[in-house]
């Protein structure tokens, strides 16, 4: 795949060379030499604006075809149905007008290039032209505007009494994320980066009794199809808890808390078995294990196969390790996350575990 | 200068130019604004070529993470020991190179350039209306310039929190080393920056207001001088609180005030402040980081509408609508800066006000749009480099304002927030675009700058491989964005879901190098054409406007004698009286100093 992408780099330039070669000779046999652009000029120049707008559309078709399998599958939470079909709307919209209006700018550079003999046309000025082109802009606009701001209302209303949505904690530092389940009683216990003491990490208020049954983890469960609401609590800079596959992100804020919801519906295991999963992973496996043959051969060790797990990642610049601040989120079914949960330690727990050491 | 003195200001200036001028008062502190535009070009260029060498260091870094290249070692000393770049120093590279081409090349190299070199010209002034205030102008910005470069050899690194330097990462050097020295030293030279800012278009807009030749109506203005004016308008409204933020920055890190932090634990140390908002910083930003935008797009709009009408011999098309977007423009710009922030915590109705009033200025730029393409229809191109530069512009202009229906969309934002799409679509809309507009600006006006041609076939290399390079290098990298992959990560390496993304990462550093490369064409054809250029003529490009009256070589005072008065407005190309025949016989073009001819009748004004 490089070496071809090499190649058609090498080969775009020396079509440029080559077009250098050709206008220094053009230039050289004739004795017209004020710098200003003749009719020789114009109509080779007008022609390379037709081969560029062809250059134009096939490049937008190469991205298309080739880079189909860069698109993030379909979304793995509820809202993110809407958010892709918003998306495609406005996607093939402005694919559209891009098409037409490249099409026409270059056609018309091509097709008006200058000739001696020609006239332009004086033409200043017509009401109803730039009516059209006025109007068609604000109808079409105020219809994405009102589809997209029922959306975000929808999205952004976070409502704690609505149903039964399970509480998270997501907790960003400098270079880490934790999250914070609100245990039994499903609310999560007061902190500030002021209690932070020795295991405490979290700067959990220990005389709330809200927090004593709260779970710290360093990875993301999620029962599939029940709302989950995130609070966020940064401890040092700006973070930004960005779910690509679940179209969520919020930014995470020292001082104030921020939040998101979304439910999740695909599980990790659906996700991992789609067939959009499974053809990306034996692409990026395949890549993988040519890296190694090279690793082995000079004597490294070989990289790990690679399963899909969901992820979390920090996407707001937060200092050197900012490219590696990570958390794997994983959706099951209520039973596994139920299990799972059992297995981790309450805060409470954690305390006194380590007052009796 | 005052506005009474309407017809007689004409001769007040006329001896002028019988000063004894010193190598030093006509080279260095010069109070011509001929001169001073050299200067502000001159300057812009270096910084550019700092800013795209930057650009290809970390390019280089992401397309081959495990290479070790000895060309960091050279460059980045310490930070790049045995070819492996420091993850710091990529951040460091990414902010510079994002501060440099947004400030001290679009701001000051663009818009510095041409409206000290045009709007004295264009409105038919001897000079600006204040040639000391635009002198200290330009070294205020030589100064910015310096203490810029200097940031880079701070002990630490230079500032490395992203050009949008959000607390508390650039307020806590604990958080970041860049954050130390390096910082202190950015927030200087950008106080300088804007000092420097707003007394050139304090200037720019006083002159423009004050100083316009008899006949010359603000309608008559040509659309060069209509963004200039605006521009520097919008500079005046936003800049400052650009200052005011960097001043509250700057007490947050030294005199431990807390406007910006709050809830801080770093490096085991629970930090005193309480009560600031980082939310704060981005609103102050954001106020003149939006703005900025279109003071770097506007002078290249402005540009092309000049250029695309000269070469087209055509009438701009709608030459009202023109000005009634870029005022619209101007005006929406202040105030959607919250789609920024639509995912920074702020209250989420506000998020729908700022997509609101984010989607509405796609109206005046779509308008803008056709109207260029219509300028081109039935016209007679005549494709001089700056012809295709300007072309260029509207292309990228275009592709790159689509993706902003998408990014302005508060919805759609959640998930391509801070992705290479982002990266990708400022790239294109305003980077490039204003890029070409600077390009297109300096093969136009060369003529009028150095009185020598730059040469066209050098200018018509430098152009197409500049278009291959820069659609090659930023319409793949939309899909990058699509595909989730974040911003500002030193590597992508660590994520395995990303593997996949590598040959392109490659494709677009290759890209990019070619384009870099071709850009050494124009260096190189913009020194030489300035010693061995061939002498120019008075009108090379059968221009309208007034610039193209005076003489080639350079006087104080523009004009041999008096201020030639206007008559009509620049766009009469290709006009013909009732018979078919053009309105001066055997010309397409009629200056704006030539009254109307008998029968003729005026364009609207």
């Amino acid at each position: 795949m490089t070496v071809f992408l090499t190649l058609v780099v090498i080969a775009l330039f020396g079509i440029t060379l080559w077009q250098m070669s050709k206008i220094l000779k053009l230039s050289q046999a004739k004795t017209d030499n004020s710098q200003v652009a003749n009719d020789k000029d114009n109509n080779l120049q007008g022609k390379l604006m037709l081969a560029f707008v062809i250059f134009l559309y096939l490049l937008t078709i190469y991205c298309f075809v080739q880079y189909d399998s860069y698109f993030l599958p379909e979304s793995a939470s509820e809202h993110g149905v809407d958010y892709d079909r918003l998306m495609l709307i406005s996607m093939v919209l402005i694919m559209i007008v891009q098409i037409l209006t490249q099409g026409l700018l270059h056609f018309f550079s091509y097709k008006y290039r200058g000739k001696k003999e020609n006239k332009a046309l004086f033409f200043a000025d017509n009401d109803k032209l730039e009516f059209i082109w006025t109007i068609i802009p604000v109808i079409v606009l105020a219809g994405l505007i009102i589809y997209g701001l029922f959306t975000w209302t929808d999205i952004m209303n976070i409502d704690e009494e609505d149903g039964d949505p399970l509480i998270v904690e997501l907790y960003a530092y400098q270079f880490d994320w934790r999250a914070r389940y609100s245990g039994e009683d499903n609310e999560l216990g007061k902190a500030n980066v002021r209690f932070i003491e020795g295991i405490n990490t979290l700067g959990l208020d220990v005389s709330d009794t809200y927090g004593k049954d709260d779970k710290i983890t360093n990875e993301l469960h999620l029962p599939v199809n029940r709302k989950v609401i995130f609070k966020m609590r940064s401890q040092d800079v700006l973070h930004s808890a960005y779910m690509p596959f679940f179209r969520a992100q919020m930014n995470v804020v020292p001082g104030m808390i921020t939040e998101f919801a979304y439910t999740p519906t695909v599980t990790s295991d659906e996700m991992r078995n789609s067939e959009f999963m499974v053809e990306k992973v034996a692409t990026i496996n395949k890549i993988r294990r040519e890296k190694s043959k090279k690793l082995v051969a000079a004597g490294d060790e070989a990289l790990e196969e690679y399963t899909f797990e969901y992820y979390l990642l920090c996407n707001k610049i937060c200092g050197v390790s900012h490219y590696n601040m990570q958390m794997k989120i994983i959706v099951e079914s209520e039973e596994d996350y139920k299990a799972w949960l059992k297995t981790q330690p309450t805060f409470g727990e954690q305390l006194s575990a380590q007052a009796s050491n | 200068m005052s506005v009474t003195q309407g017809d007689n200001h004409d001769h007040d200036h006329d001896d002028h130019g019988h000063h004894k001028e010193t190598f030093i008062t006509k080279y260095i502190f010069s109070q011509d604004h001929k001169m001073i535009s050299k200067q502000y070009l001159i300057t812009g260029l270096i910084m550019g070529i700092i800013g795209i060498a930057m650009s290809l260091l970390f390019r280089m870094q992401l397309a081959w993470p495990d290479h070790q290249f000895t060309i960091y070692e050279i460059l980045l000393g310490k930070f790049g020991e045995d070819g492996i770049m420091d993850p710091g120093i990529y951040l460091a590279l990414v902010t510079i190179h994002g501060t440099i081409m947004v400030f001290f090349v679009l701001t000051a190299g663009l818009s510095g350039t041409f409206s000290n070199l045009l709007i004295p010209l264009q409105i038919g002034a001897r000079d600006m209306a204040s040639g000391f205030l635009n002198m200290i102008s330009y070294w205020l910005f030589f100064l910015s310039s310096v203490i810029m470069v200097l940031s880079l050899f701070a002990e630490a690194g230079p500032a490395s929190a992203g050009w949008t330097i959000y607390p508390p990462l650039s307020a806590l050097p604990q958080a970041i080393g860049g954050s130390g020295t390096g910082m202190t030293l950015w927030l200087v030279s950008m106080a300088i920056f804007i000092a420097s800012s707003l007394l050139g278009s304090l200037n720019y807009v006083v002159t423009v207001i004050n100083l316009r030749t008899k006949g010359m109506s603000m309608t008559r203005l040509p659309l060069t001088i209509w963004a200039f004016f605006v521009t520097a308008i919008i500079g005046i409204v936003s800049f400052p609180v650009l200052l005011s933020a960097a001043l509250l920055l700057i007490m947050d890190r030294s005199f431990g005030t807390s406007f910006y932090l709050s809830d801080i634990y770093i490096q085991g140390e629970v930090l005193h402040n309480q009560g600031g908002s980082p939310v704060l910083f981005e609103h102050l930003f954001w106020f003149l980081g939006h703005p900025e935008v279109y003071i770097v797009l506007l002078p290249a709009l402005g540009i092309t509408s000049e250029i695309i009408a000269t070469n087209a011999r055509k009438p701009i098309f709608g030459y009202r609508a023109m000005v009634a977007s870029i005022l619209a423009i101007a005006f929406l710009s202040t105030i959607v800066w919250g789609h920024h922030m639509f995912v920074s915590g702020m209250n989420p109705f506000l998020g729908s006000v700022f997509t609101f009033t984010t989607l509405l200025i796609a109206i005046p730029s779509a308008v803008k749009a056709f109207n260029y393409i219509t300028t081109l229809w039935k016209g007679n191109l005549q494709f001089n480099p700056a012809m295709l530069f300007s072309i260029g512009l509207v292309s990228t202009f275009i592709t790159g304002g689509l993706t902003g229906i998408i990014l302005g969309d508060s919805t759609l934002d959640i998930n391509v927030h801070d992705t290479y799409f982002v990266v990708a679509h400022f790239h294109l809309v305003m980077g490039i675009s204003a890029l070409y507009g600077l390009f297109a600006g300096v093969y136009h006006w060369f003529p009028k700058m150095y009185g020598k041609m730059m040469n066209k076939n050098l200018g018509y290399v430098h152009f197409w491989i500049t278009a291959i390079g820069a659609y090659g290098v930023f319409f793949p990298m939309h899909f990058v964005g699509m595909a989730g992959l974040p911003r500002r990560y030193y590597t992508n390496s660590n994520f395995p879901y990303f593997d996949d993304l590598t040959d392109t990462n490659v494709l677009i550093t290759i890209f990019a190098i070619f384009a870099a490369v071709g850009q050494l064409v124009f260096l190189y054809n913009f020194i030489s054409s300035i010693f061995y250029g061939k002498k120019a003529v008075q009108n090379p490009w059968k221009s309208n406007t007034l610039e193209w009256t005076t003489p080639v070589e350079h006087m104080h005072g523009n004009w041999p004698g008096d201020i030639p008065h206007v008559h009509r407005w620049p766009y009469d190309y290709s006009k013909t009286n009732e018979n078919g025949e053009y309105v001066i016989a055997g010309q397409d073009f009629v200056s704006q100093i030539i009254p109307l001819q008998e029968g003729e009748e005026e364009m609207h004004h």
